[in-house]
């Protein structure tokens, strides 16, 4: 499909949902549905996307959509999907359906992640889509284990005991890589196109895949609403959030910056979660070498090939 | 919608009428609106893709319009816009919306 039969096809996640002006997380739904040509089936984990696109007696979802628990979005559509096939090899259903869940960061890289592990080794054919606003935002601005070290949030306060939060974010992308599944890959709103023909590559492979979706968040990053887009981007000029995939076990970086590769510094000073760093150079420098030092891991992953 | 009771709501509060949100219309949210330019505007359809509402409507693979109704202010579309065909203005001011 073409750019401009992408953009005239009926949307499957629709106005009047309640998500905030600026967020990230409806613009990821709205690109993965879009790209899937097939019918599709839905489960999402409890978060702001949840609780704002199904308010009752509203439903923003045009796809058959299930909510169960915080921690087993990936459980449900791994249920759903072995009782589809179970029900197409009796001969009773014909059509072909992709199964798709959705969860935040909070239910993806805490809650949900032993229920995700699970679905991915015993090989469910789904894609797990994670959209990354790291912190519970859905609470209040709450940490998580992808809240970045020196952010602030209402649990990783800042004084004169700690700067925001102390340990660096966890790396799901590559836990989720370990499990060698077909197909993992990391993207951003920002990258669109990218986006989309990762998520039709994800259901088009037999077997799990996942993509972990950097989900910028105006209210807990503390940024203006319009900049949502501009963020995700220096997300990706900085290396903060490469974009690569891991096809069946071999890296490949799909954007390098090169000479253009922006410092951490640019990142930092865009959100008001890290204005208590704004000037503190010895902790930017720290954040600095702990992006690069995982920047250049995956360089050398990438040259394995 | 008028409120129902508990007797008729449906067995586990399943919702039977997919994409039913349209009813709820969320575009007195806003302080700004975006008002979109045809003249300059280059079909690129990057508002449409980066759009959180859906509210840049597109027809036969062209921008024809913003749905106002649905449309929050969030100003990603004004932002993002190469050509600078769509800029955000004040609610109330002129007359407009």
């Amino acid at each position: 499909m073409n750019l401009k039969q992408l953009a005239s096809k009926e949307e499957r996640f629709v106005s009047g949902h309640r998500l905030c002006p600026g967020c990230a997380a409806p613009i990821i739904v709205r690109l993965t549905l879009k790209a899937i040509k097939q019918a599709v089936v839905v489960a999402t984990a409890t978060g702001c996307l949840e609780v704002s696109s199904t308010i009752f007696p509203y439903t923003s979802w045009r796809v058959p959509w299930i909510h169960n628990a915080f921690e087993n979005a990936a459980a449900t559509i791994s249920g759903v999907e072995a009782c589809y096939r179970a029900l197409k090899r009796q001969g009773k259903i014909r059509k072909e359906i992709k199964f798709v869940a959705f969860g935040g960061d909070g239910g993806t890289y805490d809650i949900g992640l032993q229920s995700l592990s699970g679905a991915l080794e015993r090989g469910h054919d789904f894609l797990y889509v994670c959209y990354d606003n790291e912190a519970y935002m859905n609470t209040g601005i709450q940490r998580s284990s992808a809240t970045p070290m020196g952010a602030w949030t209402n649990t990783s306060q800042v004084g004169s005991a700690q700067l925001g939060k102390k340990e660096h974010m966890k790396d799901l992308t590559s836990i989720v890589a370990a499990h060698n599944i077909p197909y993992v890959a990391q993207a951003t709103p920002a990258n669109y196109l990218d986006l989309m023909r990762k998520v039709e590559k994800g259901v088009s492979i037999k077997g799990p895949a996942f993509i972990n979706v950097l989900s910028p968040c105006p209210r807990g990053w503390r940024f203006p609403h319009n900049k949502t887009i501009k963020i995700a981007q220096l997300a990706v000029d900085t290396c903060f959030w490469p974009l690569y995939e891991v096809e069946n076990g071999v890296y490949k970086i799909n954007f390098d910056p090169g000479k253009n590769k922006k410092p951490i510094r640019e990142w930092i000073l865009s959100q008001g979660r890290y204005k208590h760093l704004w000037k503190n150079r010895g902790f930017i420098r720290e954040i600095q070498e702990f992006v690069d030092r995982r920047w250049e891991r995956l360089k050398q992953l990438s040259s394995m090939g | 919608m008028k409120k129902k009771s508990w007797k008729s709501i449906p067995e586990g509060g399943i919702i039977t009428t997919p994409g039913n949100s349209l009813k709820f219309k969320t575009g007195d949210w806003k302080t700004h609106y975006p008002e979109w330019n045809k003249e300059k505007c280059i079909q690129c359809l990057r508002c449409h893709f980066l759009c959180p509402e859906g509210a840049i409507k597109v027809k036969n693979g062209k921008v024809v319009g913003i749905d106002l109704d649905y449309c929050k202010g969030c100003g990603i579309c004004a932002d993002e816009c190469p050509v600078k065909a769509i800029v955000m203005k004040k609610v109330g001011e002129n007359g407009s919306d």
